[in-house]
């Protein structure tokens, strides 16, 4: 197999240059702290929920190519979005990289299907899901009124 | 180094898994510090065990039993001799080295530490060397104190008067480390922890099966060992200890095999080693172990370590050539080096490194080696490892040099 099958060149732009990377200072923000306790890739999301939808999202971390690019592409696909359907979005992705979903995968997960490769290498669908579990913490801090909550792969299946 | 005259190439028709295919390339596997692979003499020692002899041990009155049984006492006196133990009774099946520490910790450190006490423990030890004493230290009050590492990823020994004190009652420490590849002066340590009146435990897991193993000439108190990384089955290990200390050890488990004598309200507990071995013994995995324990010393374990280092050495010349990649450990050419090669890489993030490399049939290992606290204070998430044995061959070596070199440009 080529390397760029699994790491096709989206995924190595993300991983060098990650988008929206950095902290949100806005008062109103969740912090979630995620970690892969089996590997030690941590994630710091931040996000700023409005009254409907996603407002601002940024990440700061380190940790593999996939878990970087995961992060990365993900504040892109969700910012601006209705909290219900981050949530859905959310539970696609999932599906793709855990292997239920189909290939090519949804439309609406666009660029994000790159990262279906994952599929394949069941240990690394971990470092893909980091920054997606670390959003679903952040949904549910901000259902309850917390600015900052903490989530491990290790929480549950993921 | 004399070295016998081994063939190293004959030796891999010995393991028939290392002649295969993995993604299409031929497999070159670099986990040894994982688990090493096994020849095929101790997996047809297991087959025979259990197509010919296969019984429970101690207790039978028919011929299977009595085979079993001969054959189970006869690895256990095998497996003494191979560290050298004055007396197999000082010598204790278990699972392997995690279960051992655990076992020295629930019994001689539950009856013996106490609050005020100090447990001296390093700062390389593998998890199964730390955990089980912070479990401890919560139970007894002891507290835990780390001899530190100097930057040449060696244990600081210039400061060991420093940390160890009379307050000292038991110094654990690992022999060779998992994820520096650092070998630690043993004799030196257990000499000066005798000093102070400390009991020392020898975490002998990355060692044993890769250098000759001697626990009088190391001087040790503990010794703990598992089968599984020096050529023997899953499951099976070994805790050694001195018969004064086992003897005044508490039982572990309770259940059959070791008890002498059973009322409903109180026991009676036999003598060590059995004493510690509660329940049906992992019988089949033990004599396979003695069998792996015949075929290193077919080979020689001063052959084998001299072996280790020179692939290791090899290798260190080969990936210090590659741009952005940094060798830890000791550094090249130092005696303290065994056959673990631990790196980072500028560009690539551990776990991509080793995916892409297991894609070129190479195995390695990426991650925090079950040494969390020790990546911390180097500064790191993680690294990849590339660990040898002696079936291992420098073209091998030299293939995984062109395969670094390859992931390194993919992600420059």
């Amino acid at each position: 197999m080529n390397f760029d099958e699994l790491y096709q060149e989206l995924i190595l732009d993300h991983s060098k240059r990650p988008r929206n990377y950095g902290n949100l200072e806005a008062e109103d923000a969740v912090h979630v702290h995620g970690d892969n306790p089996s590997c030690g890739d941590e994630i710091h999301l931040h996000v700023r929920f409005g009254p409907e939808k996603v407002e601002e999202i940024r990440f700061t971390g380190h940790g593999c190519a996939i878990s970087q690019a995961s992060a990365s592409m993900m504040t892109l696909k969700l910012k601006g979005k209705p909290r219900e359907e981050a949530a859905r979005l959310m539970h696609l992705f999932h599906g793709q990289v855990a292997g239920s979903g189909e290939e090519p995968g949804p439309r609406e997960l666009g660029d994000l299907n790159v990262l279906s490769g994952v599929r394949k290498f069941p240990q690394r669908v971990k470092c893909a899901m980091l920054a997606w579990r670390a959003f679903e913490q952040a949904l549910e801090e901000s259902a309850t009124g917390k600015a900052e909550g903490r989530v491990s792969t290790e929480d549950q299946e993921s | 180094m004399n070295q016998p005259s081994v063939s190293w190439g004959q030796i891999r028709a010995d393991f028939p898994i290392l002649d295969q295919q993995v993604h299409g390339q031929p497999l070159i596997y670099f986990d040894n510090a994982a688990t090493s692979q096994k020849p095929r003499t101790v997996v047809e020692k297991l087959r025979h065990y259990y197509e010919r002899d296969n019984s429970n041990v101690h207790r039978g009155m028919h011929e299977l039993s009595a085979r079993a049984t001969a054959d189970f006492e006869a690895a256990r006196t095998r497996l003494a001799r191979f560290i050298n133990a004055p007396s197999e009774e000082e010598v204790i099946f278990t699972r392997g080295t995690t279960e051992s520490i655990n076992l020295v910790a629930q019994t001689w450190g539950a009856k013996f530490l106490k609050e005020g006490d100090v447990i001296l423990l390093t700062e390389m030890e593998h998890h199964s060397n730390l955990v089980p004493w912070q479990l401890l230290a919560e139970r007894t009050g002891a507290k835990l104190r780390f001899l530190p590492i100097n930057d040449r990823h060696e244990l600081a020994l210039d400061r060991l008067g420093e940390f160890l004190t009379p307050e000292v009652k038991l110094f654990s420490f690992v022999h060779i480390s998992n994820s520096l590849g650092t070998v630690n002066p043993a004799e030196e340590l257990c000499a000066a922890a005798r000093r102070v009146g400390a009991v020392t435990l020898v975490d002998a897991a990355q060692s044993a099966g890769h250098r000759p193993l001697d626990v009088q000439a190391l001087g040790c108190d503990f010794l703990a060992l598992s089968g599984h990384k020096m050529c023997g089955p899953t499951g099976i290990g070994l805790l050694y200890g001195r018969r004064e200390l086992l003897e005044a050890m508490p039982p572990w488990h309770g259940g059959g095999e070791m008890i002498l004598s059973v009322q409903y309200e109180k026991s009676t507990w036999k003598q060590p080693p059995h004493r510690f071995e509660a329940g049906t013994p992992n019988i089949a995995d033990a004599i396979a172990l003695a069998t792996a324990a015949d075929y290193l010393d077919g080979i020689g374990r001063e052959a084998i370590f001299e072996h280790d280092r020179r692939l290791a050495r090899h290798a260190h010349e080969k990936l210090a050539a590659i741009p952005g990649l940094r060798v830890l450990g000791p550094p090249l050419g130092s005696d303290s080096r065994s056959g673990v090669i631990s790196f980072v890489m500028e560009n690539a993030h551990a776990h991509d490194v080793v995916t892409l490399a297991d894609q070129r049939g190479l195995a390695l290992r990426g991650g925090h080696h079950c040494t969390q606290p020790l990546m911390r204070k180097l500064g790191l998430s993680s690294s990849a490892r590339a660990s040898f044995y002696f079936y291992n061959t420098e073209a091998e070596i030299d293939r995984m040099a062109e395969i670094l070199a390859e992931i390194d440009r993919f992600f420059r």
